[in-house]
């Protein structure tokens, strides 16, 4: 898979005062592919992710998307350029049905005022179908009754609704049984199948290295190594994440 | 896991192929709707059924059931159901508006005020004496608003301040004006809000034009869903809320008119009601009411400006405050220092509680400010017709809020361990 990156990072740094939570890091990922982000707590995958996402903005180094120099300053941005971000904690409004919280924000209308509710349930069916989700039994029950796998599933669903190119999921998998944790992974490797660019933030490396094309590991802020799953290990993996090479060590004078 | 077998075991979702469900999945779906805790109207019209059972039973040879005390009933309704509906739109945004009976009798006591004729009056015109006391309430709500959003400082703080200040400024008004603190409305027009009824065939038609909107809509919105291959509620479950809702208006309808007629305030109150019921179902600002309800955060995150709808949702509450407040003045014919005292607070605050809307935020209905005030009315009228004490009154009152409150959390608390909410 030699295609274009969708989105390539190229040296970019955070520092918050004296913290310097990213140091020259390269991040690239394509599109067609699962990119896993790994990371010992306080390696800077959160902080990586919300420099895309718009969140923070980064101090230094440069982005590109779809091969463009990109400046991302407000979330606003990110969902322009077509990047959906999943966050851990989903943001789904328990009281409202599963169409209301897909649209909610970008409500389709009729007549300049009134909600087109058979419109949006029938997108939200469509895109739900896409995506294989056949474990909902309708698209008019609140949220609140869904488990958490289905809500992981609406989350991703919610996200690539608007043509988006890049997907980043926050430890989709982390608060899920096994069954569930099943249903996830085949999502997300639907969501590459169909030519979106992926990024996953986990913990669980026999998830990654299950669903994942390639292996970005931070440490301490800095990109320590990057990894093929089937050209690699558990271990290999895991000794990158707690004792990688730096390049500089922090505190160090440079 | 099990709940997530049995849906496997569903099959695929479906798009329902513009397919009426069957009456039994409708039923059987509203049941297990009714299991998990999802009670919507159910306790309210229980308890509608109980209390006028109760006073019904109690006061029946004091005339509870009279067509004179059936239209008095609705007059007590009007103002309540007019000040719940704003509430309304407060709960669900999981905050709540004490200063409302206050902000109500400012707006009436302003209009009272700007209507004053002769010499030393203002002599307005009524439209324009209405116009600026919504515009002033709704003012108050804004500021209201601006300093619970922008301080952040909860919303029980900064109206439990407001009712003290509000209720300090009616009484600077009133006093100023008249040393007795009286003052008597003058204008006609205003007079009529709650003391004239509508000739009995407007009544009727008022009634006609109701029932076929409301059956319009009905089967416009099957049909939408039946081009879009949508599931569709049984023909039966339609034609069954159309001929209900025919039956319970017209009966309404029909014994008022055996009395005085519809009385003219429960019309405005009612196109208020559906005015607000329209934008909270059908538009954007009532879908993004509903999200921040339910999670703030995720609104946020779509793009909604969670503090603008939370100053709109005071707005609506202090300019449905008003209407209230004008209309209950319009029924004394006067205001005075004790306008918006004694238990209207409470009484509009339990109208929308008793109605079926959470205090915790995200659930409800508008028409719960109707049902619950409808409620609350009735209790009033039966204890007052039975001529019990106000000390007993104020027990019972507090018993009825309490209950409705303990229906709120238990259908919380099954909701929540049933994973409905």
């Amino acid at each position: 898979m030699d295609n274009k990156p969708v989105l390539e990072l190229k040296g970019v740094s955070k520092n918050f005062g004296a913290v310097q939570a990213l140091y020259n890091v390269d991040f690239t990922c394509r599109a067609g592919e699962v990119m896993a982000l790994v990371g010992d707590n306080g390696a800077g995958k959160s902080t990586l992710i919300k420099g895309i996402a718009g969140i923070y903005k980064l101090d230094a180094g440069e982005v590109f998307f779809e091969g463009k120099p990109v400046t991302i300053t407000s979330p606003r941005d990110t969902a322009d350029l077509g990047i959906e971000v999943v966050y851990q904690d989903l943001a789904l409004a328990d009281n409202l049905d599963v169409v209301a919280n897909m649209f909610l924000g970008r409500e389709a209308l009729t007549r300049g005022i009134l909600l087109d509710e058979a419109k949006m349930e029938q997108e939200a069916l469509e895109t739900l179908q896409s995506l294989s989700v056949t474990t909902i039994r309708s698209v008019r029950q609140a949220v609140a009754g869904l488990s958490g796998g289905q809500r992981q599933a609406i989350a991703v669903a919610k996200a690539v609704m608007w043509n988006s190119k890049l997907v980043i999921l926050d430890e989709p998998t982390a608060a899920l049984g096994v069954a569930q944790t099943r249903q996830v992974l085949d999502l997300v490797r639907r969501l590459a199948d169909r030519g979106l660019a992926v990024v996953i933030i986990s913990h669980n490396l026999h998830d990654i290295f299950e669903v994942a094309d390639r292996i970005t590991c931070l440490r301490l802020g800095q990109k320590v190594a990057e990894f093929i799953p089937s050209e690699t290990t558990q271990q290999e993996v895991v000794h990158a994440i707690t004792a990688g090479e730096l390049d500089t060590v922090p505190g160090m004078v440079q | 896991m099990s709940d997530m077998t049995k849906a496997r075991q569903a099959g695929p979702i479906e798009a329902g192929g513009g397919k009426q469900q069957t009456l039994g999945e409708y039923v059987n779906a509203w049941w297990s709707r009714i299991k998990g805790g999802d009670l919507g109207s159910l306790p309210i019209i229980i308890g509608l059924i109980l209390i006028i059972g109760i006073f019904g039973y109690l006061a029946f040879d004091k005339n509870f059931f009279s067509a004179r005390n059936y239209v008095n009933l609705l007059l007590q309704v009007s103002g309540i159901t007019a000040i719940a509906t704003g509430v309304v739109f407060v709960l669900l945004i999981g905050e709540i508006d004490l200063s409302i009976a206050f902000v109500g009798a400012v707006g009436s006591v302003t209009m009272t005020l700007l209507l004053t004729q002769g010499e030393e009056g203002l002599n307005w015109p009524w439209y324009a004496a209405v116009g600026a006391a919504m515009l002033v309430t709704t003012l108050i709500g804004l500021l209201h608003g601006a300093i619970i959003t922008r301080a952040g400082v909860p919303s029980f703080v900064v109206t439990l301040a407001g009712l003290l200040a509000w209720s300090g400024v009616v009484l600077i008004l009133t006093t100023q004006y008249s040393k007795a603190g009286t003052i008597v409305i003058q204008d006609p027009v205003v007079k009529g809000v709650a003391n004239a009824f509508l000739p009995k065939i407007w009544g009727w038609i008022v009634y006609a034009v109701v029932i076929i909107g409301f059956a319009a809509t009905e089967f416009y919105q099957r049909a939408s869903k039946a081009r879009q291959n949508l599931s569709i509620k049984p023909m039966g479950i339609s034609l069954f809320q159309i001929i209900g809702l025919a039956v319970i208006a017209g009966a309404a309808v029909w014994y008022a008119n055996t009395d005085r007629g519809v009385p003219v305030s429960i019309m405005i109150s009612l196109v208020f009601l559906f005015f607000w019921l329209f934008i909270a179902n059908r538009t954007r600002f009532g879908r993004y009411v509903y999200a921040v309800g339910g999670n703030p955060e995720a609104a946020r995150r779509a793009g909604i400006n969670v503090n603008m709808i939370r100053i709109a949702c005071f707005m609506i509450s202090s300019f449905m405050a008003s209407v209230g407040g004008i209309i209950l003045a319009s029924r004394l014919g006067s205001v005075s220092t004790n306008t918006g005292g004694g238990n209207l607070l409470l009484n509009s605050i339990a109208a929308a509680v008793v109605g079926g809307t959470s205090l915790f935020g995200g659930t409800g209905r508008v028409t719960s400010a109707l049902l619950g005030a409808l409620v609350i009315a009735s209790v009033e009228n039966g204890m007052g017709l039975m001529g019990w004490n106000s000390g007993v009154k104020f027990v019972v009152n507090g018993m009825v809020l309490l209950a409705a409150v303990l229906v709120d959390a238990y259908s919380r608390r099954s909701r929540a361990s049933s994973g409905i909410a």
